[in-house]
């Protein structure tokens, strides 16, 4: 039964994965990517590691192939110029594809290897992959989990900064200029002659002087 | 009865499509990125085998940290893909030669 389960899900993923990288239209070729993970997901969960088979249905699916469609999306990028001499490479890539599977095989399937010979571990009642993962995480790989943040964090600035454009008719403050004016830029002191007023002449009260 | 060569099988084929993807896809950087996606979904499966047969939990948690670092990178990708596109007005590998290596 698991293996009759296994089988149908790897023909799954093998179509999926083919489909990825020979799709014709970027957005289909996503989309494929999408089932090749949450097909992976289920396979993780035939061997028990249904914690890692959430998070990657919840970190892939749900975030990195949406951020994918959508640059794809986006962006207005002429498909047809992208496939021109598409097939052309098929000869070398065929053999070289053909020649690392045969050699991978060839060590898996080898009598000395003796993979075949490990069985699943029936595991403890009440065994839960959640659990233990996070006592392991919390606990030993308290550091590493922590700089995985910090990873993250960079990666969010990078793309950010990467990305960020500033609009032109924006107006905002620059507080290093604030802080570094002075009041000669502010009050401009004039030296001017000075003027009397038009009418100072038929002021009689004004003063004795008369021109 | 399943065991732990079906699934570094199917890793090796998964790999070995992601491979022929990246030789195929010589142009086009978004399938080249979505095929390293494949890669390391690959190498994944085998943490997972090797994990869960051999009875160790430790390579479940190096799939935790790939799948952190593996999405870190696709978005730092897509973020230069899209800087490329604006200055290129396309995304053909080939066009990337002006640092004339």
């Amino acid at each position: 039964m698991t293996l009759a389960l296994f089988y149908l899900f790897a023909a799954i993923l093998v179509l999926a994965a083919l489909r990825v990288v020979t799709a014709r239209n970027p957005v289909h070729a996503a989309l494929s990517l999408v089932l090749c993970f949450f097909t992976a997901a289920m396979l993780w969960m035939l061997i028990k590691a249904e914690f890692l088979a959430i998070s990657l249905v919840l970190i892939y699916v749900g975030a990195v192939m949406v951020l994918f469609l959508f640059v794809v999306m986006m962006l207005d990028i002429n498909f047809e110029s992208l496939r021109k001499g598409f097939w052309r490479f098929f000869p070398v890539a065929g053999t070289v594809a053909a020649i690392m599977l045969g050699e991978m095989l060839l060590v898996l399937t080898s009598r000395y290897a003796n993979l075949s010979a490990a069985r699943l571990p029936e595991p403890a009642a009440g065994f839960n992959s959640a659990k233990a993962l996070g006592k392991l995480l919390y606990t030993e790989y308290f550091l590493p989990f922590q700089l995985a943040a910090v990873l993250l964090l960079v990666g969010m600035i990078a793309a950010i900064a990467l990305t960020h454009r500033q609009r032109k008719n924006t107006k905002f403050q620059d507080p290093a200029d604030q802080v570094a004016v002075k009041a000669a830029d502010r009050v401009v002191v004039l030296k001017m002659e000075a003027e009397k007023p038009a009418h100072a002449e038929t002021d009689t009260t004004h003063t004795g002087e008369k021109a | 009865m399943l065991s732990l060569t079906h699934y570094l099988g199917l890793g090796a084929v998964l790999f070995s499509i992601s491979v022929f993807g990246i030789f195929m896809n010589r142009k086009n950087l978004i399938v080249m990125l979505m095929a390293i996606e494949l890669m390391l979904l690959a190498v994944n499966m085998n943490f997972v085998a090797f994990s869960q047969f051999m009875g160790d939990l430790h390579g479940q948690i190096f799939v935790f940290f790939i799948l952190t670092v593996a999405a870190a990178e696709s978005a730092i990708g897509l973020a230069i893909l899209v800087v490329l596109f604006r200055n290129l007005r396309s995304v053909e590998v080939e066009q990337l030669d002006s640092l004339k290596g």
